[in-house]
């Protein structure tokens, strides 16, 4: 059977593989989308810090033989480390001034990232060696390699496991107030400061999480950032600002749009994202699950 | 201004019984290399283009003794023709530059190309490879120097058609690189009795590649050739093992070179077919002077890089030969030699300006059969000059219909 001139087993592999580059899309895309909801700030850093993420994943297994699942909580651990002395040596002195100078701030701090990756290791990116997880499994419609489906896997569990921190628990709770009303939560004896400089790490830790994911099948360059940051930006405008529900949702379902682009008209299928973008924007401004702000 | 000045001093010199350097304008000759020093290209050429060049004229100026003082100049074009062009103009115009090499990135080229016909000064193209340099927008200034999409696309695509892979699926970045690679190629593939059954076009800078590689498997093709560059290029390959695809069908990538191996490492591009005009460990000569770059840069040179070492040496023998660094008369000087140095074997110069010369057939080691780092390369097949590149008699450049009307 075939549905537009293309085979039914083969729309479906490609949907499966538009599926797993959604779910990708939708974590790579969390992390901004909580720094901006908590912290109001437009990260530009955020497709560096993918780069970074990849870039310590594969500088662990060459240079010190950590492999890769440890090097898969290391990479975000140490990426989170650097944006919090980010965020506490820059971030902290403009959130007093508008949207703006956060963009203009992180997009400098972007260059001077990508620039020392470029001077150290090119724009080529370096060999990774085999996934982690070898091995095919047939679906029937597609010969999946196991390592996308454990992109699946881990995808929906970090972004799963971040809504619930954030929507579901105490911790979560406080956070919000805190970006709510700052100085009423202050008054309460909790360390706002401490949970904004938390809460920018960890958004970024997101984004390295994402590059460690990506390292085994993606050639990750110095200027991969730059194409990441592109889609990043669409997914967290289409889900709504901030949302993460949104964010999540709007991550996989543009994976699967593109998929379909990339079917029956691939010249088109890095733009199709962007016309998503537009439409939605003329229908709703504040995004499918944005709030009013 | 600058023609009236020239004479001048040349009068003048006369006058005084004139040095070799007479009529050699500022008494310097001034090179500049234009490259793309940060971005997408910058491991093909950039830093590497700028060593190679220093190491040019170096060696020239120790060997050579030449009554010509020889500076070089170095620029980021940003991969921005108006950058580009902007540049050429100021160094052409303010700072007495008298040859522009590399110019990485198609659209670069062209632009700097047309300057330098303005301006009548000259280019010597190393970094890019679009056969409209030598074809429609063909310059009596300018030289094609290293590689171009014909060549490659046209032996490739010829070799493996041979070899019993008949049937092609091209995937194609949607612009004139990858537009022309497959045109090229096509070309060649039917011309040797094999025939493509489709191609899709993919955007620039495309981060995952399974659904064009799995629509490329579904076609049943022998061949899956891989017609764009740099990331895309890489993602592309990646993305064919990690399927098994590489396994089922032969995936070629029309302009991979070395840079492109080592970025993707040899368990990953073994076996891969490239043509290229210059491998480091080809032969002795080749061997001792790639150690000396390895030596400052840290890494093998590639094509690029020694194609724009030759260029700046068979330029400055010309001006030293000729007293003289009138972009005319070294043009015509260079047309009359056969090239043979460390990049160019039996080159020729051709009046559409594309040097021809021997082009390389290789296939990527094993990782068991390398013997270490950057030994990458099993010589296959040595193709002679005049069977690499576009026949004259093929040539859509006004310089050569002229040339022809003539006799």
């Amino acid at each position: 059977m075939d549905i537009f001139g293309v085979p039914i087993t083969a729309l479906l592999a490609q949907l499966m593989i538009g599926l797993v580059n959604g779910c990708f899309y939708a974590v790579l895309s969390l992390g901004l989308a909580v720094i901006f909801g908590m912290l109001h700030v437009i990260n530009f850093t955020h497709g560096a810090m993918f780069v970074l993420g990849a870039l310590f994943s594969w500088a662990g297994l060459y240079y010190f033989d950590i492999n890769y699942w440890v090097m898969l909580a290391l990479a975000p651990l140490i990426v989170g480390v650097f944006g919090i002395v980010l965020e506490r040596l820059f971030l902290r002195r403009i959130y007093h001034l508008d949207y703006l100078y956060g963009l203009l701030l992180t997009l400098g701090l972007t260059l001077i990232i990508e620039g020392a990756v470029r001077s150290a290791f090119g724009v080529s990116g370096r060999p990774y060696g085999p996934p982690p997880i070898s091995g095919i499994t047939n679906l029937g419609f597609l010969m999946i390699p196991n390592y996308r489906l454990w992109v699946i896997i881990a995808s929906l569990l970090v972004c799963a496991a971040t809504w619930f921190v954030i929507e579901r628990t105490r911790l979560g709770s406080y956070l919000r107030a805190a970006t709510e009303n700052p100085k009423l939560v202050e008054a309460f004896g909790i360390n706002v400061p401490m949970m904004v400089s938390l809460t920018f790490g960890f958004g970024v830790a997101l984004a390295a999480f994402a590059g460690a994911l990506a390292a085994p099948v993606m050639q990750v360059s110095a200027l991969t950032g730059q194409t990441m940051i592109v889609i990043v930006f669409a997914v967290v405008v289409i889900g709504g600002m901030g949302s993460i529900l949104g964010t999540v949702v709007t991550g996989v379902c543009l994976g699967l749009v593109e998929a379909l682009t990339k079917v029956y008209y691939p010249e088109a299928s890095s733009m199709v994202m962007f016309l998503v973008m537009v439409l939605v924007l003329m229908v709703r401004p504040h995004g499918l699950f944005g709030g009013r702000e | 201004m600058k023609k009236p000045i020239k004479t001048g001093v040349f009068a003048l010199s006369l006058l005084c019984g004139a040095s070799a350097a007479a009529d050699i304008s500022d008494e310097m000759v001034k090179i500049g290399v234009l490259s793309d020093m940060s971005g997408i290209f910058s491991d093909l050429s950039g830093e590497g283009a700028v060593t190679a060049a220093r190491m040019a004229v170096d060696d020239f100026v120790a060997n050579e003794d030449p009554a010509f003082q020889v500076e070089l100049v170095t620029a980021d074009h940003q991969n921005k023709t108006d950058v580009a062009a902007s540049r050429a103009r100021e160094w052409y115009d303010t700072q007495g530059v008298d040859m522009i090499t590399d110019v990485i990135n198609s659209a670069v080229a062209l632009a700097v190309s047309e300057v330098t016909r303005d301006k009548d000064r000259m280019l010597m193209v190393t970094g890019s490879g679009s056969t409209a340099i030598n074809n429609e927008q063909c310059s009596p200034n300018t030289v094609f120097y290293a590689w171009d999409t014909y060549s490659l696309a046209n032996s490739l695509g010829r070799t493996l058609t041979d070899q019993g892979y008949k049937k092609w699926y091209f995937v194609t970045v949607d612009y004139a690189l990858g537009k022309a690679i497959e045109y090229d190629a096509t070309k060649a593939v039917e011309q040797a009795g094999g025939e493509v059954i489709g191609s899709l076009r993919h955007p620039m800078g495309t981060s995952d590649f399974a659904s064009f590689m799995l629509q490329a498997q579904g076609s049943g093709a022998d061949v899956i050739g891989i017609a764009n560059a740099g990331a895309d290029l890489h993602n592309a390959i990646r993305v064919a093992n990690e399927f098994g695809i590489s396994q089922q069908q032969k995936i070629v990538g029309l302009s991979a070179s070395m840079t492109d191996v080592h970025a993707l490492g040899l368990n990953t591009t073994q076996g891969m077919l490239l043509v290229e005009g210059f491998y480091w460990n080809q032969d002795e000569q080749a061997r001792t002077w790639s150690r000396r770059f390895q030596e400052k840069t840290g890494k093998m040179p590639n094509m690029l890089n020694a194609a724009t070492y030759s260029a700046i040496t068979q330029y400055l023998s010309a001006v030293k030969r000729l007293g003289s660094d009138d972009a005319d008369a070294v043009m015509a000087d260079l047309q009359e030699r056969e090239f043979n140095d460390l990049f160019a074997k039996n080159g020729h110069l051709r009046p559409d300006g594309q040097l021809i010369h021997d082009v390389y057939l290789f296939q990527v080691k094993t990782p068991k059969a390398s013997k270490g780092d950057w030994d990458y390369y099993e010589l296959v097949d040595t193709i002679p000059a005049e069977r690499a590149y576009q026949p004259l008699s093929e040539s859509r450049c006004e310089l050569v219909k002229r040339a022809g009307s003539r006799t």
